[in-house]
């Protein structure tokens, strides 16, 4: 027998989750990641830990801040309206060093949209969507494995920085089946003294709060987060590169935007088309160096995105104007095919293209 | 393979239920029966039996689908022409039926009728890489909460062990002998292995029930 099993997403997700050793859900119902909830309520009981649906998205990621509080690895999980919905929650979590794991299985927008897939809420994830100075840690996965995987990464990261993670996936990578090894990845542990749980327990009181009456003593808060921010730039981004040696056009996409240009860059090489690819896989922080060293051997970008062009910002920032960049994408909960990517490349050869 | 005019695609969520339902028809099609295909999903956004729409119609087999499914309309909805599969007994009904005892509550209109007709089939899809149904206890109780709610008691068991695209010959056998262990516990039988055209003539040397089986094509990028 193989050891894989044949698993959604959003149910690889879940056990990863709980293999890394989160006991705290709290969630609600949302199209396309209602299975992460499912999941969890099935399987919790059955190993001591808690599930829970709260009365609503903001109720739950405030429980989310309660628990990660008391320094267990807590979670929640929704799509792109619902995380609308916890984007405050999600800003204190970030405010008050929160360790927690936020995921976001889009959909199509703005407003209530539609509950085809969608990667429009590149921004919200890596621009904020709450109020603030902060980031979360953002990690796109493009295969069901890789939603096991990252599910993992993204808890040891929140701990080892203190800060919320989320897993931007969209409603394919959710709903999606694929064979998936369910090997453990490492659980990585650090120290959390100073976690509310009890003053018996640690020294003096442990104080989790995002309110200063100073604002120099906030000041002070916001620039020490971002000394670990810089860290995390530094020592953190991943990302895949594909066809890159020769390329002489680089296409920049993540999730399954990623695999529909994948089948594009093959095709395009079998036209002669020398075409590369580098596939963030965390979009925040963004693999910047990579496409600004990128930009001295290509002669075009091309970000291909299922948004109206999100990504293609950042592209343009990182390769600094170097060469020029173009934008492909489909809106709506529509997703392109590889055809289409093929015919932007072929744009872009022949200079008919717009630049982004 | 084709002896009851109506079929029941059961069984846990993700177990491959679409998939067999629809070559299920195809193959009554091609053995000359009048068949539709009911879509009763009320649990599933995406993968859906309108994916197949083209491969159905090119085959003469008529669907019957809810009007929103794949759309943004997210309600559990059945088409009012699925009375159909009871009133109209001169056609085969083939049911996809959605996942876990969730999916079977939408046979509650139904089971009356099929139950008291007596000619069908209730078939429970297995796929043991599934990991709640990896062991014989969890297909076990996956049945048990299915029948509760459905009302129709099953009457055969569909092997359909496949990892997707990884899927090789041992995987099949080793569903087989799954399924016929779990037969063997509950008093069924297997009907048919679910077998891709690629693997289907080995499948053949080792299995006496194949069902020649195309995958739904969904989109180049999976």
């Amino acid at each position: 027998m193989s050891e894989k099993v044949l698993m959604k997403g959003n149910e690889a997700l879940a056990e990863a989750a709980i293999m890394a050793g989160c006991r705290h859900y709290f969630g609600y119902p949302i199209t396309p990641q209602t299975e992460v909830a499912a999941y969890m309520a099935k399987r919790m009981p059955k190993i001591g830990g808690t599930f829970l649906q709260a009365e609503s998205e903001i109720a739950a990621i405030n429980m989310v801040i309660g628990a990660a509080s008391s320094g267990v690895r807590a979670m929640t999980s929704s799509s792109s309206p619902g995380i609308s919905l916890k984007s405050e929650g999600i800003s204190y979590l970030a405010g008050c060093e929160l360790p927690a794991l936020i995921v976001n299985v889009q959909r199509g927008g703005p407003g209530l949209g539609g509950i085809q897939p969608s990667q429009s809420d590149y921004f919200q994830a890596t621009k904020g969507g709450g109020h603030g100075d902060y980031h979360l840690i953002v990690l796109a996965p493009a295969s069901v494995q890789e939603m096991f995987d990252m599910t993992f990464k993204g808890f040891n990261l929140a701990d080892k920085y203190r800060v919320p993670a989320m897993i931007l996936a969209d409603g394919t990578m959710g709903q999606m089946m694929e064979p998936v090894s369910l090997d453990a990845n490492a659980v990585e542990t650090y120290d959390k003294s100073w976690a509310t749980v009890g003053t018996g327990k640690h020294d003096g009181r442990n104080i989790i709060n995002s309110l200063s009456l100073s604002p120099a003593q906030l000041e002070e808060w916001n620039i020490s987060r971002y000394e670990r921010y810089a860290e995390i730039e530094k020592d953190e981004v991943m990302y895949e590169e594909f066809m890159m040696d020769d390329a002489e056009i680089c296409v920049v996409a993540f999730g399954i935007a990623a695999r529909v240009s994948k089948n594009a860059v093959v095709a395009a090489r079998k036209q002669g088309l020398k075409v590369g690819m580098i596939r963030p896989i965390t979009l925040w922080p963004f693999p910047k160096d990579v496409i600004n060293k990128a930009a001295d051997k290509v002669k075009a970008f091309l970000s291909v995105e299922l948004n109206m062009g999100q990504m293609a910002d950042d592209v343009k920032l990182a390769e600094n104007c170097k060469k020029p960049v173009y934008f492909y994408g489909r809106t709506g909960g529509v997703i392109m095919s590889p055809d289409e990517v093929l015919s932007a490349l072929n744009k872009i050869e022949k200079g008919e293209a717009k630049q982004w | 393979m084709f002896d009851k005019r109506v079929v029941l695609f059961m069984g846990h969520y993700g177990s491959g239920k679409t998939f067999c339902a629809v070559n299920y028809a195809l193959a009554l099609a091609k053995n000359g029966k009048p068949v539709t295909i009911y879509d009763l999903d009320i649990v599933n956004p995406y993968f859906r039996t309108v994916d197949a729409e083209e491969t159905l119609k090119k085959a003469g087999v008529e669907l019957i689908v809810s009007p929103y499914a794949e759309t943004n309309v997210d309600i559990p909805a059945m088409n009012a022409a699925s009375y159909k599969m009871v009133d109209d007994r001169s056609r085969y009904a083939v049911l996809d039926i959605g996942g876990d005892d969730r999916g079977a509550l939408a046979l509650g209109r139904f089971y009356e009728d099929i139950n008291k007709e007596n000619d069908f089939d209730c078939l429970f899809v297995v796929n043991p890489f599934r990991p709640e149904t990896r062991d014989i206890d969890g297909a076990i109780s996956v049945k048990n909460e299915i029948e509760t709610v459905s009302r129709v008691p099953f009457t055969g068991i569909v092997n359909n062990a496949n990892l997707g695209k990884e899927t090789n010959i041992k995987d099949i056998l080793y569903g087989k002998g799954f399924c016929e262990k779990l037969g063997e516990k509950v008093g069924l039988k297997v009907k048919f292995s679910a077998v891709t055209r690629e693997l289907c003539e080995t499948a053949k040397e080792k299995i006496d029930k194949v069902l020649s089986v195309d995958p739904i094509k969904y989109g180049d990028w999976l």
